[in-house]
């Protein structure tokens, strides 16, 4: 198809900022009448972040309980796959979605259930009926609580959202300090080849739709848990 | 027309304004959001730096608004991406509907998106013989009702659990319920099977980066993720305001617009998309079509005054804030984009003429100026829409008004002894009340007309 009014459009555009506009700090009415200097990162203003590795890992700690985000530290892998086994028999775990990868392969296996993995490409019907998606991940961020992924880290768009719970394993170097960092990785990891999709993720999915009210589970995963690993990971 | 947005607005003004019942649900609605809200705002180190580092950032992007765009157009381009660039509305939901057409769909799945709402592609697609459903929970709410969004962020702030249970009853025959629990649950399934069925998801885009070429969906309830994830073919729709410089400005817009608009550190899911799914990926739509909207935002751009207001990242903060939103409603603004910046921007995109009474539906407090996290400067921009209105059409009985002011002020003893005539007739004013010309009678609708002093400052100042 065409590119409809590509020039047209442009051209206005071209015309329009002819003159530019008064800068934000330049006599646009009270509020704005002290100037501020432009640091050069939203670091100095976001909300601060413990420099030291301790503190971040406790501040992704609280970040996940007043999100409602299950989070684990386990030392390694056979804690992990303890960890996912009480999960299985507590939800009661039938089928489950996941990705291969070196961290999940073995701990998927452990679990002993029927798997689907997205590189079958399996429909998204027989994936909405899985119990749980188990993905990798990218980065964990500190300051927010969040995960970052990508389609090419955890096995694409919809494993993750898809079915009722997420369970997201990612070792303790994955942890960031904050948003800048999380960006900065995206942009140094994958260059001018970038996945088609990148998601970050903070908390299960809600709603505050009905009067205000907190729901979790509106249309995303009502469960998220997050299992780090902490040494040989 | 003039006459009719106009005196709509006032009818429904009234009407809402008078509405207890209605003033207290939206009290009680945005009241955990303030708390909440405050609380996150506390926790920045320079929430005041933030706030200007982000209209720098959109003051940059505006103002070379050409080239960031064709940056952005090509990344997309290179990665699989088509691209539309629609000049107006019409030429919009063409596209869309031809898509639709041409892919031989039956059902959209669409995700939060205003600018849809600004061009009514769902009239349009349904027109065309397309089921069209709406995933975001206060969307799908509406919908079902046949109304228009009620706020930019919260489209359904405006009902209880009991309307929205009797409507899920009515229309979805579900069980009563007076949990938003149930509720949220109700509305999920309904729509679990309508994302695997749909051919086409619509979305919307918050930002656009023009360093990357990806667009950037804010949202909570993974209906976005969803339209975006599982229908063969994507489409999304965008202001071509929306563009940012580069991918790390979103560590600071992301926070920036959940703390405003919901009081959140971030939202539940931030998701770039930069092309249809790529070849070594499992799943994604085969096809992402990109459709960049103009609609008069050139127009706008062209005011280098008011151009910040093309800085809106549509967070809500300004309505929340705004003593007028919050007393006449969304729905009496009869716009797409309520409040303030409806205010502001809806006489630039639909003509000023017919919209100028909506830069009088304001009490200038600066109340939303002060609020918006990318400083639109709001209430100036009121006063610039009255000035630029009354330039382009001066209304002569205001500047009759003026001119005897102004004579007035000019002999003050004509004034005292005017005054001095007129104190035993003001008990008589409210006795003719009914039969005086409309803008007095409305103004004395609801005050009395002060006492005159039986001896007046200047006679005081004299006999001292
Ligand atoms: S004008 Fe500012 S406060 Fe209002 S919606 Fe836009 S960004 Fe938010």
């Amino acid at each position: 198809m065409n590119e409809g009014k590509r020039e047209a459009i442009l051209g206005r555009i071209r015309e329009a900022v002819r003159v530019a506009a008064p800068r934000p700090h330049e006599g646009s009415g009270r509020y704005d009448s002290n100037a501020i200097e432009v640091p050069q990162t939203s670091r100095e203003w976001l909300p601060s972040v413990p420099l030291d590795a301790e503190g971040r890992l406790n501040l992704f700690r609280e970040k996940c309980s007043q999100l409602r985000t299950e989070f684990r530290f386990l030392s390694g892998q056979e804690g992990a796959a303890a960890a996912l086994a009480d999960l299985r028999n507590k939800q009661k775990w039938t089928v489950l979605g996941s990705h291969h990868h070196p961290m999940l392969d073995p701990l998927v296996q452990s679990l002993g259930l029927e798997t689907l993995y997205v590189e079958q490409h399996p429909q998204s019907k027989s994936l909405e009926r899985c119990s749980v998606g188990i993905t990798a991940c990218d980065a964990l961020i500190a300051q927010t609580g969040s995960i970052l992924l990508t389609a090419r880290s955890a096995g694409g768009r919809a494993l993750s959202v898809l079915p009722p719970h997420h369970v997201v394993v990612a070792s303790v170097d994955q942890l960031l300090p904050d948003l800048p960092a999380a960006f900065e990785l995206l942009y140094e990891k994958y260059g001018d080849n970038y996945p088609s999709f990148a998601t970050l993720i903070t908390g299960p999915s809600r709603t505050g739709d009905i009067e205000r009210i907190l729901v979790l589970g509106a249309h995303g995963p009502r469960d998220l848990t997050i299992i780090l690993l902490g040494t040989n990971a | 027309m003039s006459f009719t947005f106009a005196s709509k607005f006032k009818i429904q003004a009234t009407k809402v304004t008078a509405d207890l019942d209605h003033r207290a649900k939206i009290r009680a609605a945005l009241k955990s959001y303030e708390t909440a809200r405050d609380e996150r705002k506390a926790q920045y180190q320079d929430w005041q730096a933030a706030r200007h580092g982000a209209a720098s950032i959109k003051w940059e992007s505006l103002n070379h608004l050409d080239a960031y765009l064709v940056d952005f157009v090509t990344k997309l381009s290179a990665r699989g991406t088509k691209v539309f660039w629609a000049g107006n509305a019409q030429e919009a939901r063409d596209y869309i509907v031809a898509l639709a057409k041409e892919k031989r769909a039956h059902t959209i799945i669409k995700s939060k998106t205003m600018t849809s709402e600004e061009i009514h592609l769902n009239e349009a697609l349904r027109q065309a013989g397309y089921e069209v459903v709406e995933s975001d929970l206060g969307e799908f709410i509406v919908q079902l009702r046949g109304e228009a969004p009620y706020h930019l962020v919260f489209p359904a702030m405006h009902l209880t659990r009991h309307e929205i249970s009797d409507l899920f009853h009515e229309k979805l025959h579900s069980a009563p319920s007076e949990h938003p629990e149930e509720l949220t649950m109700i509305a999920r399934k309904e729509l679990r099977f309508k994302y695997i069925q749909a051919d086409i998801g619509i979305s919307g885009a918050n930002f656009g980066i023009a360093e990357t070429g990806m667009i950037s969906i804010t949202e909570n309830e993974g209906n976005g993720r969803l339209t975006t994830a599982l229908p063969k073919v994507h489409v999304a729709l965008m202001g071509i305001e929306k563009v940012i410089p580069r991918l790390s400005d979103l560590a600071l817009f992301l926070p920036l617009l959940a703390t405003a608009g919901t009081g959140q550190q971030i939202t539940c899911y931030n998701s770039l998309i930069g092309g249809p799914r790529q070849s070594d990926e499992p799943d994604g739509p085969d096809e992402f079509h990109l459709v960049l909207l103009d609609n008069n935002r050139t127009q706008l751009l062209a005011d280098a005054e008011q151009r910040d207001a093309l800085h809106c990242i549509r967070c809500g903060a300004c309505l929340n804030a705004c003593p007028i939103f919050r007393n006449v409603g969304g729905h009496t603004y009869g716009t797409t984009y309520q409040g303030p910046i409806g205010s502001v921007i809806t006489p630039h995109l639909r003509g000023l003429m017919d919209w100028k009474h909506l830069s009088y539906a304001s009490s200038l407090c600066g109340a939303c100026t002060e609020v918006c996290p990318v400083k639109i400067n709001l209430h100036h921009h009121l006063l610039h829409n009255r000035r630029n209105a009354v330039a382009s059409r001066p209304d002569p009985s205001e500047r009759a008004a003026f001119r005897l002011f102004a004579f007035l002020t000019r002999y003050p003893g004509l004034v005292n002894r005017l005054a001095r005539i007129s104190r035993p007739l003001v008990p008589f004013v409210r006795v003719v009340k009914p039969i005086l010309p409309a803008p007095i009678k409305g103004w004395l609708s609801s005050r009395d007309l002060p006492k005159i002093a039986r001896e007046s400052f200047r006679d005081y100042w004299k006999k001292r």
